[in-house]
């Protein structure tokens, strides 16, 4: 799964949005704070299923902590994207 | 008709009934023998006529995957309303509680979820008043 494809989804950048918020969510957390902060009212089975997107492409992790999966951002995948197009370069207009 | 008992299904009720009397603060209403098991039921104490709480053995075979499976998916086994819930949660961490999910604002309610070492996890939530 490309990270290019992950994060096209409005759904998939909520629920990193909301894992930035807080990291170590369970999907009953996540799918509350969709709803209630994002008025997203997906099914738990759908939003689980952005989740295995997200997971495929390494943008979370996760771990299941007593008796619960957790899930946490992971941002590094995200730095291809600035590597291969960096924010400052030397090639300005001078 | 009226609401008269809700519940969780419990590993242990022994030790459910210091967890929910002694932690949580209910109070013993009615803790009847009945062979291996027990009909304990505990109450609110500001609401001692209230609604019973019962504290269920979990014997039955369906009861433990379908209480792990919710668990697994941090999906709470039923809800309690607190006034203050930033103060429960403080009182509840110091006593040991685990909670899985600390107090988050979620617009006209906060909720935290905990674990109630019995199998369950178990929402707490406060109503914002309404502006």
């Amino acid at each position: 799964m490309d990270v290019y494809r992950a994060i096209a989804d409005p759904t998939r950048r909520a629920i990193l949005d909301e894992l930035v918020d807080r990291s170590g969510q369970s999907l009953f957390e996540l799918c509350a704070r969709l709803t209630m902060k994002h008025g997203i009212n997906s099914s738990r089975q759908a939003i689980a299923q952005h989740l295995g997107v997200l997971e495929a492409a390494g943008l979370i992790r996760t771990r299941r902590v007593g008796r619960s999966k957790l899930h946490w951002y992971q941002g590094d995948p995200l730095k291809a994207i600035a590597e291969r197009w960096p924010i400052a370069t030397d090639e300005r207009d001078t | 008709m009226r609401i008269h008992l809700a519940g969780v299904f419990v590993d242990d009720q022994q030790k459910a009934l210091r967890f929910y009397t002694e932690t949580l603060g209910f109070q013993l209403k009615h803790n009847i023998p009945l062979g291996e098991y027990a009909w304990i039921t505990v109450v609110s104490p500001e609401d001692p006529e209230g609604t019973e709480f019962l504290l269920e053995p979990d014997n039955h075979p369906a009861v433990r995957p379908f209480v792990d499976a919710i668990g697994a998916d941090g999906i709470p086994s039923t809800s309690f309303a607190v006034d203050d819930l930033q103060a429960e949660y403080e009182r509840l961490v110091a006593a040991g509680v685990k909670f899985v999910q600390p107090p988050t604002d979620l617009g006209p309610v906060i909720t935290a979820v905990l674990d109630d070492t019995c199998g369950n996890l178990i929402q707490i939530q406060e109503q914002k008043p309404q502006p």
